[in-house]
């Protein structure tokens, strides 16, 4: 199965730099799904999902940003108190380590979305589809 | 591999070849007394006279001259040569001063030129060679020094200049360019916007050198470039004082030949003036045996090397300097502490997280001065853990320390953000009021 690309970019933390980024997508009419700024001082790193990654890598990488992609988890968790412990319990069990996590609500969905990178994604997949947690695809998320 | 221009000169026995340097100082000195206002006021300031110099040993009885010297004869005091015989005039930029004019007779262009020859074939360069000279012609000496010698083989010489780096490209694969003229930092920037326009320098032009100069720069940029491109990276050396670009290494890479028949080098301990042992690094003093307009007897050039006497793997028996390690006027003093921009270079550059342009910035912050390092981070070195950026942030600043023994702060800057240059780069921004 194709994992889902997130795309990140390092950014100095200076005024301007964020609207570049979101300018550049737009101008290719790359739709963001989920967004998170990691700061560390004096730079930062941007970490989305989007519906075309492979589109977005490229126009970000021609604009000469420092981009990369990762394969990250989408998994889809009850908006209720406890949806995101029942998740992260697992992993945490099976001694799956999250490196980082961000989450996001779709307008359709009763349903949260968790992106989770994790130092084993194989296992991590397995574990959760063991617990019944639904993992989105790539076209899900393509067409949220 | 490559042949020898003059075989005869370059090949000398050291007994002749220190003949003929004696029969040259001694000339040069009587010509400069004679023809030279200042220098005979120097000599007799010093106490002495042509007739003193009968052996080369004797050199160290002559009083040293300066960039200052140059500066406060300007334009043309301390000319050994009359109006009527001056065929060229180049000026240097003066960036820390009043600027220094330097002037040649027919004859010191010749000289200059037949240097470049040498130095061109000994790296390979022929006949069958086109050499794109991107350093900046006019009244600096880098771009009219390396068109000279070039023609003189008898290379189809490209005068490009500095700037249009696409256009450069474009000339280079059109024109079958062999070797390229230029800063090393120019040369960066051309590899970086080659990569761009999706040309790869190796497999899609005909480029098999580089001459690199006018600034510092470090083995290990060397090894970049050449890892990158394929091609080999030379350096050559000199500066518009005792003519312009005068020297390069061979193809053996083991130092920079400096043409004995021209100039008498030395090394010299900056502090004392007094010279250190063979292979042991100081300051270099240059004595111009064979040049007219403008001579320059003891020249203390500002730029610290190493010298060796010993025959090259070439063949060539004239004096060898090892890579330039810094220029006095660039050394920092940071905290007490030396520290050569070049040094900083070559930490940086061993590290491949780390991009080709970086800068330095100095800053005082009450009583303390405070180093920083921007440099620029490469895709291959881009983790998105946070995490893993702050670990090389602090890799990059001990592998500083370890070399510069003073801290420094390092600052990761997205590429492209360090300004590029077309001639000589501005690597460090001193903020300090002192």
């Amino acid at each position: 199965m194709a994992e889902i690309k997130q795309i990140s970019l390092f950014v100095e933390n200076r005024p301007g730099r964020t609207a570049k980024v979101a300018k550049t997508l737009s101008a290719a009419g790359v739709h963001i799904r989920a967004l998170t700024i990691a700061e560390a001082g004096d730079f930062g790193v941007i970490r989305m999902v989007v519906d075309d990654p492979e589109k977005g890598y490229k126009v970000l990488k021609e604009s000469a940003f420092t981009v990369s992609m990762t394969d990250v988890l989408a998994v889809e968790m009850k908006d209720t108190p406890g949806g995101l412990y029942e998740i992260v319990n697992t992993l945490g069990q099976s001694n799956v380590n999250v490196d980082y996590a961000y989450a996001f609500v779709t307008a359709k969905a009763q349903r949260a979305m968790l992106i989770l990178r994790v130092d084993d994604i194989a296992k991590a997949r397995k574990v959760l589809s063991e617990m019944g947690v639904k993992i989105a695809t790539r076209e899900e998320i393509q067409a949220i | 591999m490559s042949g020898y221009w003059d075989p005869h000169i370059e090949r000398m026995p050291l007994e002749d070849l220190h003949a003929l340097q004696e029969d040259r100082l001694k000339s040069i000195v009587r010509y400069v007394y004679d023809h030279s206002a200042f220098y005979r006021r120097r000599f007799n300031e010093a106490g002495v006279e042509p007739s003193d110099i009968k052996t080369l040993a004797d050199i160290t009885k002559l009083p040293f001259t300066r960039k200052v010297d140059l500066r406060d004869n300007y334009p043309t005091g301390m000319f050994s040569a009359p109006k009527s015989q001056v065929v060229r005039y180049h000026v240097s930029s003066g960036t820390t001063g009043k600027p220094t004019v330097v002037g040649y007779t027919k004859g010191d262009i010749e000289t200059w030129s037949e240097s470049l020859a040498r130095a061109f074939t000994s790296i390979g360069l022929g006949s069958d060679d086109v050499v794109q000279v991107a350093y900046g012609y006019g009244l600096f000496t880098g771009g009219l020094g390396a068109h000279y010698g070039a023609e003189r083989i008898g290379a189809a010489v490209l005068p490009v200049g500095t700037g249009s780096t696409e256009r450069q490209i474009e000339l280079m694969q059109d024109l079958g360019t062999t070797a390229i003229a230029c800063t090393p930092s120019y040369f960066l920037h051309i590899m970086e916007v080659a990569e761009k326009m999706g040309i790869s320098i190796r497999n899609d032009t005909k480029l098999k050198a580089g001459i690199f100069g006018a600034e510092p720069w470090s083995l290990e940029t060397r090894s970049r470039i050449e890892e990158a491109t394929g091609i080999k990276a030379y350096d050559i050396y000199g500066t518009s004082e005792i003519s312009g670009p005068l020297f390069t290494e061979c193809h053996c890479k083991k130092g920079i030949h400096v043409w004995g028949d021209m100039f008498l080098t030395e090394v010299i301990d900056p502090k004392t003036g007094e010279p250190v042992a063979d292979g042991e690094r100081g300051e270099l003093v240059f004595t111009t045996l064979h040049k007219f307009a403008l001579p320059l007897i003891r020249y203390r050039i500002g730029d610290l090397s190493i010298m060796t006497n010993e025959t090259c793997e070439c063949g060539r028996t004239h004096p060898r300097i090892l890579r330039i390690l810094g220029r006095t006027d660039d050394m920092l003093i940071i905290r007490g502490i030396n520290v050569f921009p070049s040094q900083v270079e070559s930490v940086l550059m061993k590290i491949p997280e780390v991009g080709d342009h970086w800068e330095i910035i100095v800053d005082r912050k009450g009583p303390l001065d405070m180093m920083s390092v921007r440099v620029e981070l490469t895709s291959a070195g881009f983790s998105d853990k946070i995490g893993d950026l702050m670990k090389l942030k602090k890799k990059v600043s001990k592998e500083l320390k370890a070399v510069l023994n003073i801290a420094a702060e390092v600052d990761l800057v997205e590429p492209g953000t360090i300004p590029r240059s077309m001639g000589k780069a501005k690597r460090v921004t001193d903020n300090r009021k002192i």
